[in-house]
C-alpha cells in the first residue's frame, strides 16, 4: 500500500478554505515540538505564546493595533495578487508612506488645524503611491520583473528613513539618536479605547476591508484586473488593458501600504525611527494568502499575524527565547499554507498493491 | 476498400462503462477493429467518444469491462503503456507544451535516448514522407492551430504505432490537405496499421472509413458500412432524427460598408508570424464574407488585426463602421458595434475559472451590466440563462465554471454571448470547430438570421463545406495576401481550393509586387 498524489477533477472549494486552518494548526504543533526541543515545556510556551498575549482588555486592544497595518498592507496587496501583479515591495512603500506622512508632521510642529492628520494620511497614501510607481513605470515601460525591483526599493527605503532620522531630520534635542521630534498631539491618531493603544486607525483598516471587498468583488475595475490576471489574452481579447492592471495593483498596494506606514508613525512610534515596521509589510503577504485574497480572510488573517509577533515578544519576556521566535512561525505558517495548498489541485489516494 | 481478413482482432472492447459524478459517458460499449482497418466511432458531441478513446489510450480508467488487445486481455493504466503497446492518439485538444520547440515537444513523448539533433531529421523526414510540412525548430507556441495538428500525428508517426486514433483531424485542412492525409492514411493501413477515426463529417467517413459504429448518449447504437450508407442515414442514426435543411436566402447586398480595410500591412510582433501585405477588403451590411485559407497563412495576425488585440498603425487601415479604428484597441472596436468570435476558446474567448455569468461580461458588460462602475450580476445572470437556453448549451447553469464545459458546448456558447449583443459587424474564427453536427447546423442557421436583419459577417474557416453554404461572397488567404473577392454561387471548391495555394489571377502571387514599409 502506498500513497499516491493525484489532480482533482475540480479544485476543492472546501480545501480552499480549509487549508489555512490546517496550516494553523500544522503550525501550532510544529511549535509545540520546537519549544520541546529547546527544552520548554510546550503546555507553557503555547500559554505564553498564544494565550497570555490576549488574556485581557489592553493585550486584545494591542493585538488590534498590531493587526491595523497588516490588515492596511494585506488588502491592498491582494488587489494586486488578483491581477497577477506581484508587488513585494509593501514594506519599502509603508516607509515611504510614514515619511511621506511624519514629514507633514514635522513640518507643521505648531498647526492646530484638524486637517493636519486627513492630510498626513493623504501624503502617507501618495508616498506609498509613489514608491509602488517605480515598479510600476519598470514594468509597463521596460518589462522589468516587479517582484524583483519592488523588492530593491524596500532595501533602498530603509536607506532614505536611517540616512533621514541620523541626518536632516534628527532631533537636535535628542541626545544623538537617530529619530526625529515627537509629533505634536494634532498628528497623533487619536485612541479609540481610553487605557489602551489601539487608535482610529483601525478603522480606517476596515474601511480599507470593505472598499477592497466591493472593488474586487463588485467593480468591473476589479473584474477586469481578476481576468488579465488569470487569463491574459482573455483580457487582451476584450479589451482590458494589461498596464492599466499593473498600475492599479501596484497604487492600490502602495497606497493602503503607505496608509499603513502614516498609522504607525502618527499612532504607537509618534515619530520617525529607524524602526517604523517590524517586517509589516512582508508579513502582509502571508496574511493576504492566509486570508485568501479576501477581505474577510484578510481581517482574521491579521489578527492571527499580531498574535503571532505578540507572542514573540512575550516569549522574549518569559520564557527567554529570541524574537526571532516570531518569524520562525510566520515561516512555518507560510510553508504550511503553501503545502496544504496543493491539496486544493491534489488529492491523496490510498493505492494497494502494484507500486 | 478491402482490408485484409486476419483470425485475432487488433482490438476488441467489451462492455465498456464509464460513469462520471454527473453522467454516464460510456455505458456498455463494444467495439472491435481488425488490423489495417480504418473504423469510424461518430456521434454527437457528449455521445461518449472522447471518452472511450481515452479509456482505450490509458488516460482514462473505465469502471468495467474488458479491453482485448491483440487478443490478449490487458489493462492500459496509462498513455505511457499504451504506446509501449503501438497505441497512439492525436488529441483533439492538443497536448503540446507551448513554450517548447516542436522537437522538444517530440522528444517527451519518445522512448530512448535523447537526441534532439537525429529527431530532427527525422521530423522532417517523416513530414515530408506524409506531406505534413512543420519546422522542428519553431516553438509550438507560434504555431496556428492546423500546424499543431501536424505535430501531433507527426509525433504518433514517428512510434510507428499499431494502432492510430484521430479525434476529428480533418476540421483544419484544405480539401487538398485532407486529400493528403487520407493518402497517407489509407498507405498506414495499407501497411497494417489499425486506425480509430472520431469525426462527425459524415462524407469524410463515407470516403475513408471501412466500418463505423454510432454513438449516442454513451450507448451504441449502430454500426454500418459507411459505403453503404448515406450521409442522410447515418446522421439520423447520430442524433435520432432528421438534420434541419435551410434555405439560402438571396444576399440583401448594397448595404453600408461596415468593415474596411485598406492597404493593411502588418509585421506582427511574433518573429514567426505571417506578414500582412496590402490586405484590402469590405464587408457590406447584410452579407457574410467568407476568408478561405490553410491555416497559418496569415489569418491569425488578420484576425488580430480585425478585432484590435493587434492595433496596427494607420489609423485609416481599419475602418469599422465608418469610423477609422486601426489604433483603437478592441474595447473601443466594440464600442463601435463589432463582436468577434476567437479562435481560441478557452484562455481568449473565456477565462477558463471564472462562471459563465463572468463570462458574459467579458464582451457583454455594453448590454446594461453596469452602473457607476459597479456591475449588475443580476443583469449578467440573466443573460447568461438566456444565452445557455438559446443557444443550448450543455452546462450545469450560469455558474458552472467555463472550463467544465466541453469544446462544442463552450464554442455555442461563446458564439452565442457575442450573437446576442446585436452587432454592426461580427467576425468569426472557425465558428463551428468542433461542434456536432446539429450545433453547427444551429449557429449556421443563427448567422444567416443575422445576416437577414443587416448584420456584416465576416466568417474566417478552414472548413470549405461551411464558407460555401453560408458566404455570399469568397475571399481566400494565402501568404499573408488576399485574393480578389469571388462570388460564392460562381466559383467552386475546386477553384478556392487552387487559390488557397497562392495562386489567383490578376495581381496574383505574393500581392500586388510593392509592400510598403514590410518585408
Amino acid at each position: 500500500m502506498w500513497l499516491r498524489i493525484e489532480p482533482r477533477p475540480e479544485p476543492s472549494r472546501l480545501m480552499r478554505y480549509l487549508s489555512p486552518l490546517l496550516a494553523v494548526a500544522l503550525m501550532l504543533t510544529c511549535g509545540m515540538v520546537l519549544f520541546k526541543v529547546l527544552g520548554k515545556s510546550p503546555v507553557e510556551g503555547f500559554k505564553v505564546f498564544f494565550l497570555q498575549p490576549m488574556a485581557d482588555r489592553y493585550g486584545v486592544a494591542e493585538l488590534f493595533l498590531k493587526a491595523t497595518p497588516l490588515m492596511l498592507c494585506a488588502v491592498g496587496l491582494s488587489v494586486g495578487f488578483r491581477g497577477n501583479v506581484w508587488n513585494i515591495g509593501a514594506e519599502g512603500q509603508l516607509l515611504m508612506g510614514a515619511l511621506a506622512g511624519g514629514g507633514l508632521a514635522l513640518h507643521f510642529p505648531a498647526s492646530q488645524s484638524p486637517f493636519l492628520l486627513p492630510a498626513m494620511f493623504v501624503a502617507g497614501a501618495l508616498g506609498g503611491m509613489l514608491w509602488a510607481a517605480i515598479p510600476a513605470w519598470l514594468r509597463t515601460r521596460f518589462n522589468a520583473n516587479e517582484i524583483l525591483t519592488s523588492l530593491m526599493l524596500v532595501y533602498i527605503a530603509e536607506l532614505v528613513v536611517s540616512w533621514l532620522v541620523h541626518g536632516p531630520w534628527k532631533d537636535p534635542d535628542g541626545f544623538n539618536f537617530p529619530q526625529t521630534r515627537l509629533f505634536q498631539a494634532k498628528a497623533i491618531i487619536p485612541v479609540l479605547v481610553e487605557g489602551t493603544r489601539v487608535n482610529a486607525a483601525l478603522l480606517v483598516a476596515i474601511g480599507a476591508l470593505v472598499v477592497g471587498w466591493i472593488f474586487m468583488n463588485r467593480s468591473f475595475l476589479g473584474y477586469q484586473m481578476k481576468v488579465s490576471g488569470q487569463a491574459e489574452r482573455a483580457g487582451r481579447y476584450a479589451g482590458f488593458s494589461a498596464r492599466r492592471t499593473v498600475w492599479l495593483g501596484m497604487l492600490v498596494g502602495g497606497c493602503c501600504a503607505g496608509l499603513a506606514g502614516v498609522s504607525e508613525v502618527a499612532g504607537p512610534i509618534g515619530q520617525i525611527t529607524e524602526h517604523i515596521s517590524p517586517g509589516y509589510g512582508f508579513a502582509a503577504m502571508i496574511v493576504a494568502f492566509v486570508g485568501r485574497l479576501e477581505p474577510v480572510g484578510i481581517f482574521f488573517a491579521s489578527l492571527l499575524m499580531a498574535l503571532l509577533y505578540m507572542g514573540g515578544e512575550q516569549a522574549q519576556q518569559y520564557l527567554s527565547l529570541p524574537y526571532s521566535i516570531s518569524k520562525v512561525f510566520q515561516g512555518l505558517l507560510l510553508f504550511f499554507l503553501l503545502g496544504s495548498d496543493v491539496f486544493i489541485h491534489f488529492r491523496l489516494r490510498l493505492v494497494r498493491g502494484r507500486k | 476498400m478491402s482490408h485484409p481478413d486476419q483470425p485475432t482482432p487488433r482490438i476488441v472492447l467489451k462492455g465498456i462503462r464509464k460513469a462520471y459524478p454527473s453522467v454516464v459517458a460510456n455505458d456498455g460499449i463494444d467495439l472491435e477493429v481488425q488490423p489495417g482497418e480504418i473504423h469510424a466511432v461518430v456521434g454527437e458531441n457528449g455521445a461518449g467518444k472522447s471518452t472511450l478513446m481515452k479509456v482505450i489510450y490509458g488516460v482514462t480508467r473505465p469502471d468495467a469491462g474488458e479491453i482485448l488487445w491483440e487478443g490478449r486481455p490487458v489493462r492500459i493504466h496509462n498513455p505511457a503503456q499504451a504506446r509501449e503497446l503501438g497505441i497512439g492518439m492525436v488529441f483533439q485538444h492538443f497536448s503540446l507544451f507551448e513554450t517548447l520547440s516542436v522537437t522538444q515537444n517530440v522528444a517527451l513523448a519518445m522512448p530512448g535516448p535523447f537526441d534532439l539533433v537525429g529527431l530532427a531529421r527525422r521530423i522532417v523526414e517523416v513530414s515530408e514522407r506524409y506531406g505534413l510540412p512543420v519546422d522542428p525548430h519553431r516553438l509550438v507556441h507560434d504555431l496556428s492551430v492546423g500546424e499543431r495538428q501536424r505535430v501531433e500525428i507527426i509525433r504518433c508517426l514517428l512510434q510507428s504505432p499499431r494502432l492510430l486514433i484521430l479525434d476529428e483531424p480533418t476540421s483544419v485542412l484544405t480539401p487538398q490537405a485532407v486529400r493528403k492525409l487520407f493518402e497517407t492514411l489509407r498507405q498506414l493501413a495499407a501497411e497494417g496499421c489499425s486506425i480509430l477515426y472520431i469525426s462527425h463529417k459524415l462524407d469524410e467517413i463515407q470516403e475513408l472509413c471501412h466500418k463505423a459504429t454510432v454513438l449516442r448518449g454513451g450507448r451504441v447504437t449502430g454500426s454500418c458500412v459507411p459505403a453503404q450508407e448515406t450521409p442522410k442515414t447515418i446522421a439520423r442514426m447520430m442524433i435520432g432524427e432528421d438534420l434541419p435543411v435551410f434555405q439560402h436566402g438571396e444576399p440583401t447586398g448594397g448595404g453600408e460598408v461596415r468593415l474596411r480595410l485598406e492597404n493593411l500591412s502588418l509585421v506582427p510582433e511574433d518573429p514567426f508570424g505571417v506578414v500582412l501585405r496590402n490586405v484590402n477588403l469590405e464587408v457590406h451590411s447584410g452579407e457574410i464574407v467568407g476568408i478561405a485559407g490553410v491555416s497559418g497563412n496569415g489569418q491569425q495576425e488578420l484576425l488580430w488585426a480585425i478585432s484590435g488585440e493587434e492595433p496596427t498603425r494607420e489609423g485609416e487601415s481599419v475602418q469599422v463602421c465608418g469610423v477609422p479604428a486601426g489604433r483603437m484597441d478592441s474595447s473601443r472596436r466594440r464600442s463601435l458595434g463589432l463582436c468577434f468570435v476567437p479562435e481560441e476558446r478557452l484562455g481568449r474567448g473565456a477565462v477558463p475559472r471564472l462562471s459563465l455569468t463572468e463570462n458574459i461580461l467579458l464582451t457583454a458588460y455594453r448590454k446594461g451590466m453596469l452602473v457607476l462602475g459597479l456591475i449588475r450580476f443580476g443583469s449578467a445572470r440573466r443573460f447568461a440563462e438566456d444565452c445557455i437556453k438559446r443557444f443550448d448549451v450543455k452546462c450545469g447553469g450560469p455558474d458552472s465554471e467555463a472550463k467544465s464545459l466541453s469544446g462544442g458546448n463552450l464554442q455555442k456558447f461563446i458564439v452565442g454571448r457575442e450573437i446576442m449583443q446585436n452587432p454592426k459587424l461580427l467576425v468569426l474564427a472557425q465558428p463551428t470547430w468542433g461542434v456536432d453536427v446539429g450545433a453547427a447546423s444551429f449557429i449556421r442557421r443563427q448567422l444567416l438570421d443575422l445576416r437577414e436583419s443587416g448584420t456584416a459577417i465576416l466568417v474566417v474557416s478552414e472548413e470549405l463545406d461551411e464558407l460555401f453554404e453560408i458566404c455570399d461572397r469568397l475571399v481566400v488567404i494565402s501568404k499573408g495576401c488576399l485574393s480578389p473577392p469571388k462570388v460564392t454561387s460562381e466559383t467552386g471548391v475546386e477553384e478556392i481550393g487552387v487559390w488557397m495555394s497562392g495562386l489567383w489571377p490578376g495581381d496574383a502571387v505574393g500581392g500586388s509586387g510593392e509592400a510598403p514599409d514590410v518585408a
